[in-house]
C-alpha cells in the first residue's frame, strides 16, 4: 500500500486510515454471516455453535457427517434434483422472453415504452410476499399451482427483471447502424439477429441470465406458495429442515451453494471478460 | 428503359415525384424527381437537414416514401425490404461488425448469399486486395485505423458485387490529408469497376472533385443537377452560387433585360451588365454573383469587353500560390478577390483605390 501523501496533515492521515478501516469492517459485516458457515459445517456435533474441540483445532471436532448426509439423505437429493430441474429451465425462459422484451423495449418507436419497463420490472420492485400471493390464486385458477410448470413460470417471472436490465445496458452501447448495415449486405432480420446483435449483446445476455438462475436457485418464498411437496427445492428443504429438526446439514448444502454461486460468478465473469477481448471492445 | 451512347441505362435509378414527411406535416423530401444514369458517380450535396440523407435512406430501404416511386433498373422498390434490395451501403461510421475479423466481415455478405467456401474466399482476397489490404485479414475492426476501417467498410459494400452503391458521409471522420487520398481512391474504384454509386456529403469540394453530377439539396428539394464545372461557374440561383465555393455578392435591381445581357443598378448607384439567370424583369430584386478569381486588377490581364468599377483595398493576404484580396466594392466590405502569384502580379497596398473588372458572362443576376 502506498500511504497516504507525504504532504498529508495529521487530520487527513488519521482519516486515511480511519477510512480503510471502515470499509474493512462494512466488509466484514457484510461477509462474516456467510464465512461462519464454513467452518461449522464441519461440525462433527449435531450443533450450530463451535465445540470446545473445534475451538482447539482438534481434527476429532470437525467431520464430513453432515456432507454424507446431504448426499445420502433421499428428501436432500430429491430437493436438489428439484432445484436443478427448475432453475435451469427458469433461466432459459427469462433470458430468451427478457432479451426479447429488452430489444423491443430499446425500439425509439414503441409506445408507452416506459410503462411497460415498469410493469415487467415489477416483480423486483413489489414484496416477494405479495408476488407470491398473487401467483398463488392466479395459478389456482388456472390450475398451475402446485405443478412444475407453474414453479418455472413464476421463476421466471422473477429472473425477467434481472435480464431486461443487463441487456437494456448493453444495448446502450450498441450501435444501430450494425444492423443496418447487416441488412444492406442481405441479411434478413432473423440473421442480423443471431450473427451481429446476439453476439455483441452476449455480455448482457449472460450476465443477466446468470442473474436469473440464482434467484430461481435460492427463492423460497414464492416456491413454497405455487409449489406443491413435489416441487420441493433446496432453500425449501432447508427452510423446512430449520423449523423442523435443526440439522447442521442445512450448513453443508449452504456451504455447496455459497461455493456454486462463486465457481458460476467467477467462470462467466471471465468468459465474459474473454470475450469482450476478443472483439476488441475493452482494450487488454 | 433508355440507353446513352455507352449504351448504359440513362435512368438506371429514378426517383419519380417522392415525398418524405416524418411526422405528416413538414415535408423533408418535396417532389423530388432524379434520373441516376448506370456507373455514374452522383453526389447529393448540402446542409443538414436538407434532405439529402433521407433521399439515400429512402433509396437504401431504411425509410419509406410518403409519395411518389423509387425505381431501381425499371422495377419499382418501395416495398422490397432493405435486405433484398442487393444495394452496397457505406455508412458514415463504417458500421463494421466489432465481433468479427476483417475477413469475417467481408465473408458475412457472401455467407448470406449462400456462397461457397472456395469462391467466398476468392471474393474476400479480390476485395482486400482492391482496397491494397491484403495483409489485415485477420485482424479485428478495432486494431485498425480511421483510414483503414475506411477501407475494409468500403471493400466490404463491394464484395458481393451490387451494381449500386450508396455512400454516406464516408469521408466525415477523417484527416483532411487521408480524406483528400480516400476521395481520389473511392472515384478511381467507381470508375474501374463501373458501378452506379450514390454519395452523400456536406463538403463541397468532395462533391466537386468526385462525381460525375451534383445534386445540390436545400429545403427538401434539389436546387441545381449539374456536372460540377457547370455547378461552380454556371450557379443557377443564389443558394447554390453561395453554397459552392466562395462567392461575391452585390445587390442591386434589374433595370434592363436585353437577350443575354442585364443591366443592374448597384444600391450605391453603379450600373453594370451582367448574364440574368433567373430574374425575368426589370424592376426585380437581384443578387449579382461574381467568383474571386475571375475578378482582375492587373490592367495589362484585363480584357477589353471586361466591366470595371472602382475598389478600395481592405486587405491583402499572402497565401503563397495566391493573393486573396478583400476589397470595399459598391458598399460591400466583404468582396473578396483571389489572384494568382504570378512573377508580373502587383501586390495591394491596404488603402489603395484600384479598378477592378471582369467580364459580364462571370457577373450572374440571380435571386434576391
Amino acid at each position: 500500500m502506498a500511504g497516504p501523501p507525504i504532504y498529508a496533515t495529521t487530520p487527513q492521515r488519521i482519516w486515511y486510515y480511519g477510512f480503510r478501516v471502515l470499509c474493512g469492517l462494512i466488509f466484514f459485516f457484510l461477509i462474516a454471516p456467510i464465512l461462519i458457515i464454513i467452518p461449522l459445517s464441519f461440525n462433527a456435533q449435531n450443533f450450530f455453535t463451535f465445540t470446545p474441540e473445534m475451538l482447539r483445532l482438534d481434527p476429532d471436532g470437525y467431520s464430513l457427517k453432515h456432507y454424507r448426509d446431504f448426499f445420502t439423505n433421499p428428501d436432500w437429493q430429491q430437493a436438489l434434483w428439484n432445484s436443478v430441474r427448475i432453475a435451469p429451465a427458469a433461466t432459459l425462459l427469462a433470458v430468451t422472453l427478457g432479451t426479447l422484451a429488452a430489444i423491443g423495449l430499446s425500439q425509439p418507436h414503441v409506445p408507452y415504452r416506459r410503462a411497460i419497463m415498469a410493469i415487467l420490472i415489477s416483480p423486483m420492485i413489489v414484496p416477494l410476499i405479495i408476488s407470491a400471493a398473487g401467483m398463488y390464486f392466479f395459478y389456482s385458477r388456472i390450475g398451475l399451482q402446485g405443478t412444475y410448470l407453474g414453479v418455472v413460470l413464476a421463476h421466471a417471472a422473477l429472473g425477467i427483471p434481472f435480464v431486461i436490465i443487463t441487456v437494456t445496458a448493453t444495448l446502450v452501447g450498441f450501435d444501430r447502424s450494425l444492423t443496418r448495415a447487416a441488412a444492406s449486405l442481405g441479411a434478413d432480420p432473423v440473421t442480423t439477429f443471431f450473427k451481429v446483435q446476439m453476439p455483441l449483446i452476449l455480455p448482457g445476455v449472460i450476465s443477466g441470465g446468470l442473474f436469473a438462475f440464482i434467484t430461481s436457485f435460492d427463492e423460497v418464498v414464492v416456491v413454497i406458495f405455487v409449489g406443491s411437496a413435489n416441487q420441493q427445492t433446496l432453500p425449501w428443504q432447508m427452510f423446512t429442515g430449520l423449523r423442523e429438526q435443526i440439522s447442521p446439514t442445512i450448513l453443508a448444502v449452504a456451504t455447496i451453494l455459497v461455493a456454486i454461486s462463486i465457481l458460476l460468478l467467477m467462470t462467466v465473469e471471465l468468459l465474459r471478460r474473454r470475450s469482450e477481448r476478443l472483439r476488441g471492445m475493452s482494450p487488454g | 428503359m433508355a440507353l446513352d451512347a455507352g449504351n448504359r441505362k440513362t435512368d438506371f435509378v429514378v426517383f419519380d415525384r417522392v415525398q418524405k414527411s416524418y411526422d405528416g406535416e413538414t415535408l423533408v423530401v418535396k417532389d423530388l424527381n432524379l434520373d441516376i444514369a448506370q456507373g455514374e458517380f452522383l453526389t447529393m450535396l448540402g446542409p443538414s437537414g436538407s434532405g439529402k440523407t433521407t433521399c439515400l435512406m429512402m433509396l437504401a430501404g431504411f425509410e419509406t416514401a410518403t409519395h411518389g416511386d423509387i425505381r431501381l433498373d425499371g422495377k419499382p422498390i418501395n416495398n422490397i425490404p432493405p435486405h433484398k434490395r442487393g444495394i452496397g451501403m457505406v455508412f458514415q461510421n463504417y458500421a463494421l461488425f466489432p465481433h468479427m475479423t476483417v475477413q469475417e466481415n467481408l465473408a458475412f455478405p457472401l455467407e448470406v448469399r449462400k456462397i461457397g467456401k472456395d469462391e467466398r474466399e476468392a471474393k474476400v482476397r479480390r476485395a482486400l486486395e482492391m482496397v491494397q489490404m491484403q495483409d489485415f485479414g485477420v485482424r479485428r475492426p478495432a486494431q485498425l485505423s480511421g483510414g483503414q476501417q475506411q477501407r475494409i467498410a468500403l471493400a466490404r459494400a463491394l464484395v458481393f458485387e451490387p451494381e449500386l452503391v450508396l455512400m454516406d458521409e464516408p469521408l466525415g471522420a477523417l484527416d483532411k490529408q487521408l480524406r483528400e487520398r480516400m476521395q481520389f481512391e473511392i472515384t478511381r474504384l467507381a470508375h474501374q469497376i463501373g458501378i452506379t454509386v450514390v454519395y452523400v456529403t456536406h463538403d463541397q469540394t468532395e462533391a466537386l472533385t468526385m462525381s460525375d453530377r451534383v445534386a445540390v439539396f436545400n429545403d427538401g428539394k434539389i436546387q441545381q443537377l449539374a456536372e460540377p464545372d457547370v455547378l461552380y461557374e454556371k450557379p443557377e440561383n443564389s443558394f447554390v452560387a453561395q453554397f459552392i465555393g466562395e462567392n461575391n455578392t452585390l445587390t442591386g435591381t434589374v433595370q434592363e433585360i436585353n437577350g443575354t445581357v442585364a443591366t443592374v443598378r448597384l444600391d450605391d448607384g453603379e450600373i453594370i451588365d451582367c448574364t440574368p439567370v433567373n430574374v425575368s424583369r426589370p424592376g426585380e430584386r437581384t443578387q449579382v454573383s461574381i467568383r474571386p478569381e475571375r475578378v482582375e486588377y492587373n490592367r495589362d490581364r484585363l480584357s477589353p469587353d471586361a466591366h470595371t468599377i472602382h475598389a478600395e483595398v481592405l486587405e491583402f493576404i499572402y497565401m503563397g500560390d495566391i493573393f486573396r484580396t478583400r476589397l470595399r466594392v459598391a458598399g460591400n466590405e466583404d468582396f473578396v478577390i483571389k489572384t494568382r502569384n504570378a512573377p508580373d502580379q502587383r501586390r495591394l497596398q491596404r488603402g489603395e483605390t484600384i479598378e477592378i473588372g471582369w467580364l459580364p458572362e462571370d457577373c450572374r443576376a440571380l435571386d434576391a
